[in-house]
């Protein structure tokens, strides 16, 4: 059985709703974490999210002017100042299948329906902690690797393609983006 | 954990994609614990939410009046964009909190109040008593929780109120496909059908 030391983390939490950033905070002290920054929007979190370069983002999606969907598509953006590879954790109360995909092709990292609970939120963290998923880039999206199941019968319109890879070696953005801090 | 240094980040070009893998830059804070480790981080986070609820009605009552006061400006200034918004916004924290604060069937009228903004061609020809019931519902829900019945009528009530919705939005989005779609999809919460 694995735990997560959480005194190791620092944590970005987004959302507009005063009472549900409480909640989240006080998960997240029991849980352990110290560190807990708190925005109420997306354009105050993106500024937080680059000065205190967080391991791991929660976000509510619908927020005035500058929404968590918004805010995850400016964090992963691959030339950016910041960490771009950060989990970032959508919870919100949009509970269709199709906003869950919407979310996924912003680069979201885990989706969290609302109403939260501890344990929800607490096996997310797990997730993207044990198991983080490669980085994919292609034209159009920058983020975890959407696939979750390896199925190489798959011939859907959006298969990839190329079987002999490259190898490049690139400097690391992690290194770029923290010593920008 | 923030400040520790990056390892690095590995590239693999394929024909129309770059697979980018990295070793974990949090796996430092992962450890094993053994059967002799009692320490249960999701009872502890439970017990202090607990701790808590005893703030969840006057937060509802906040959030209710939050709803009303949008509602208001709607009925002053008409259903420009802003108003709509905050509308919106007000039903949809009330449709993710309530649940949270002891008050799910809160939850799912304001629920159905969202699926009429966000789904009603033309929210200036919605009958106006169609969005004061679900307020109204909303705030006697949030204030008549205490009463011993109120649990089951308040769960009719946001049923009628879902079902009553449903079949307007339905009826008005009869050509419109993708709408209709997304009202008789399921939710991915699991008892979060009206």
């Amino acid at each position: 059985m694995y735990r997560i030391d959480f005194n190791k983390l620092r944590f970005l939490v987004c959302d507009d709703n005063p009472h549900m950033r409480r909640i989240l905070r006080t998960l997240l002290h029991s849980f352990g974490a110290r560190e807990v920054y708190e925005a109420e929007d997306g354009a105050t979190a993106l500024e937080m999210y680059t000065h205190y370069v967080p391991d791991i983002v929660i976000t509510d999606w619908a927020m005035p002017i500058f929404d968590g969907l918004e805010l995850a598509q400016m964090i992963r953006q691959p030339e950016a100042k910041g960490n771009p590879y950060a989990p970032i954790i959508m919870l919100t109360g949009h509970s269709e299948k199709r906003r869950v995909t919407v979310a996924r092709d912003a680069g979201v990292t885990e989706f969290l329906a609302k109403p939260i609970s501890a344990k929800g939120l607490y096996q997310r963290i797990l997730n993207v902690v044990a198991n983080p998923r490669p980085f994919i880039k292609t034209k159009t999206y920058f983020g975890p690797d959407r696939r979750r199941n390896t199925n190489t019968a798959y011939i859907g319109p959006e298969r990839r393609v190329g079987g002999e890879a490259e190898i490049v070696q690139q400097p690391s953005l992690l290194d770029k983006a923290r010593s920008a801090v | 954990m923030a400040k520790q240094k990056a390892p690095a980040v590995e590239v693999t070009a394929y024909a129309n994609h770059h697979v980018i893998t990295q070793p974990n830059p949090l796996k430092k804070v992962l450890r094993h614990a053994d059967d002799k480790d009692l320490d249960d981080p999701v009872a502890r986070a439970e017990a202090a939410l607990a701790d808590l609820s005893g703030e969840f009605k006057s937060w509802m009552v906040v959030e209710a009046e939050r709803l009303s006061k949008a509602y208001a400006m709607i009925l002053e200034d008409g259903f420009h964009q802003e108003a709509c918004d905050e509308l919106f916004r007000a039903a949809h924290d009330i449709k993710g909190d309530a649940a949270t604060f002891g008050y799910p069937s809160a939850g799912a009228a304001a629920d159905s109040l969202c699926r009429i903004i966000e789904h009603a061609p033309d929210l200036d020809r919605v009958p106006p008593e169609l969005f004061t019931h679900h307020i109204n519902a909303v705030n006697a829900i949030v204030h008549d929780h205490t009463k011993l019945d109120s649990v089951t009528v308040a769960r009719q009530l946001s049923r009628k109120l879902r079902k009553v919705a449903d079949e307007y939005l339905i009826h008005v989005n009869r050509d419109r496909p993708e709408h209709l779609e997304a009202l008789l999809a399921p939710s991915i919460v699991p008892g979060d059908q009206p």
